[in-house]
């Protein structure tokens, strides 16, 4: 057969290969972005009366409480993403470099069983933990360390806790990744060549490791950033998330023209956060994901 | 003259069996050593112990006079050259070399002249600002060599450098790496399975064989004078042909093997009659005649059909079958080109002075 005869049925196999996703991207993300963009651009003047109008996103500016929330939901999850990191980092060289077989294997599983359990109820449970009735409080009074019980529940800190928690597997998975094709030789040999420990894991183990690092980072970022309900349900009504602020538009006050203005604003945030993140450590997104 | 390395008596052992078991050997100041063995020998243990990623568990490793036990390898003056390479990707290759600089704290503008003197002598000026994947095989061994080099060790250490290596390659880097060692005077320590490398290369080899050495010397000596049957089948080729003394006359021994060919060779060690031997004859040793006439007197000859035609240009061989014992035999076909019209199923007397070949007593009855 010559290439001019299969090229089109090739064509036709790829297009058919690519249905699924096409639907899928084009269906449940590509229109009703759209919908939402429409729907952010327009002001209500009368009843069922709208025109086009950029007012939702001028509410926005004008409200300090609305981008208060955005600053501080973006900050909060930069913060939550780089405790993840410095607490998976060990975990992931433990579990690429130093464990080995079936320990190896069985450490993985660890990482994964919390989630097992729906997200909703592992909240709840660092609730029974936390909270002033809780364990770690009455723990806390019965080593004499506090003289009542604490409420360790709806401070910034706890939401923290929560989010790293909920985070810790989509950064470990693509560390082991990342430091699993690392050769153990180059540490050697950096070793050998007069490194000490801290001058080895910065030029030799991160910058092996970056891509990862990156792709942790990022889809970490995005989950932390997005989430809902563990800082709702850790941080109650002090917790100011703007995925909250979103849903108080869309659900409560009915509307969707605000809710969607801020969906879109928060996709602009953490569009721009990652850019920044990659641009400031010189990583390339196609790499990224890549390794992702 | 000073010795560059000293193990004494070191042993490491992986449970019940010893990778290394009681090993000593002392290297000269500016000599080009190898340790030569089989794959699962210990030699890589033995160098990681040399290097300090592994501990003895018995000995101790002195270089240039100072014990080292307790040393890490970021602390000794010795640097290693990993089988493969181990260059750092994520820097260029001037970085690479100056990695070591850098960690010393030497100033910036030193490095750089160090660098470039390096590169310039490992025959690679102007690479600094390369990436280490734009380099060639040889070119990557350079700068391994050139990385470790510019620390100035006392002692250099490599693991089977060549091993990645296409066979032209290794042809030309062995000549680069005893041009490299020669014009730089450092010590260095190779561990290789080639035979070869390790004789072209090395001032001095040790055959390792189950964490043990078995013989030290020049590649002249385990190639001339085997001192146990490991070496004698180990280095070099040889036809190995296994008996039992019937008696010994002067410095030669006469055999018999169990399908009744007799064989006289020089004996390695104190034999008596009835001792069960291991025989070495190597292919060159052995010479072609078509008429008795044609072999000197003071060889054995024997009667023999060709098997096959091993044709490798300089390292021809053919192997023949010997008429008696059915034992087949390879023999070197001389450089003069005579016998290359030797055809299989063809008859042929071959015979060896008995003095060219060895024979050790080997356990058994």
């Amino acid at each position: 057969m010559t290439p001019a005869l299969v090229a089109p049925r090739g064509r036709l196999a790829l297009m058919l290969l690519l249905a699924p996703a096409l639907v899928w991207l084009v269906g449940l993300i590509v229109l009703p972005h759209v919908e939402l963009a429409i729907l952010s651009l327009r002001a209500r003047v009368a009843p069922r009366v709208f025109e086009w109008s950029l007012a939702q996103y001028r509410t926005f500016f004008e409200e300090p409480l609305y981008w208060h929330t955005f600053v501080r939901t973006a900050t909060m999850s930069i913060l939550a993403t780089l405790c993840t990191l410095a607490i998976a980092f060990p975990v992931a060289w433990y579990i690429a470099k130093v464990a080995k077989g079936r320990s190896k294997s069985l450490l993985f599983v660890l990482c994964l069983i919390p989630f097992w359990v729906s997200e909703t109820v592992r909240t709840l449970g660092w609730m029974i933990l936390l909270r002033e009735s809780g364990v770690v409080p009455r723990l806390l009074v019965d080593l004499g360390l506090t003289a009542a019980p604490v409420e360790l529940l709806y401070h910034d800190a706890t939401i923290l806790v929560g989010l790293v928690y909920t985070s810790m597997l989509f950064m470990v998975v693509p560390l082991v990744n990342a430091l699993e094709t690392l050769d153990d030789s180059l540490i050697e040999a950096a070793y050998d060549l007069g490194g000490s420990g801290w001058s080895i894991l910065r030029k030799i183990v991160i910058p092996h490791a970056a891509p990862g690092i990156a792709a942790g980072a990022i889809v970490v970022f995005m989950l932390t950033l997005g989430n809902y309900l563990t800082p709702t349900l850790l941080g109650g009504k002090n917790s100011l998330w703007f995925t909250e602020t979103i849903y108080t538009q869309f659900i409560t006050r009915f509307n969707w023209e605000q809710g969607a203005a801020f969906g879109f604003l928060l996709l602009a945030l953490s569009t721009a956060i990652v850019w920044l993140g990659l641009m400031l450590t010189g990583q390339r997104f196609a790499d990224v994901m890549r390794r992702s | 003259m000073a010795q560059d390395l000293e193990v004494e008596r070191v042993s490491k052992r992986y449970g019940a069996t010893a990778a290394v078991d009681g090993l000593s050997l002392e290297v000269a100041h500016g000599s080009f050593f190898s340790i030569l063995g089989p794959s699962g020998c210990g030699k890589t243990t033995l160098l990681r112990m040399i290097a300090g990623f592994l501990a003895p568990d018995e000995g101790d490793v002195r270089i240039g006079g100072a014990s080292m036990r307790g040393v890490p390898p970021n602390r000794r003056p010795v640097n290693m050259v990993f089988q493969h390479l181990a260059l750092f990707p994520m820097m260029s290759v001037g970085e690479n070399v100056g990695y070591g600089l850098v960690r010393r704290g030497v100033p910036r503008a030193e490095i750089r002249r160090k660098v470039g003197e390096m590169l310039e002598r490992v025959g690679l000026p102007g690479a600094t600002e390369k990436r280490v994947d734009q380099l060639s095989g040889g070119q990557k061994q350079r700068v391994a060599i050139a990385r470790s080099l510019v620390l100035e060790p006392t002692l250099l250490l490599l693991d089977e450098p060549l091993g990645a290596l296409d066979l032209k390659l290794r042809e030309h880097m062995k000549i680069e790496l005893k041009e490299l060692q020669a014009s730089f005077g450092t010590t260095f320590v190779y561990i290789t399975h080639d035979q070869s490398e390790a004789l072209v290369l090395s001032d001095h080899v040790a055959v390792m064989s189950a964490g043990r050495f078995e013989q030290v010397g020049t590649p002249q000596e385990l190639y001339y004078h085997p001192a146990t049957p490991f070496v004698a089948a180990f280095v070099g080729e040889n036809n190995r042909v296994e008996g039992n003394v019937l008696r010994i006359d002067g410095d030669i021994a006469e055999a018999a093997t169990a399908t009744g060919l007799r064989i006289r060779a020089r004996p390695a060690g104190a034999l008596a009659a009835g001792d069960k031997i291991a025989a070495f004859i190597r292919p060159e040793s052995i010479v072609l005649a078509r008429t008795v006439a044609a072999l000197p007197g003071s060889m054995q000859q024997f009667g023999s059909v060709v098997e096959s035609l091993l044709f490798d240009g300089a390292n021809s061989a053919v192997l023949v079958r010997e008429d008696v014992s059915r034992h087949t035999f390879r023999v070197a076909l001389p450089q003069t080109g005579a016998f290359a019209d030797l055809v299989p199923g063809e008859r042929i007397l071959f015979g060896f002075e008995p003095a060219r070949a060895v024979c050790f007593r080997v356990a058994g009855s």
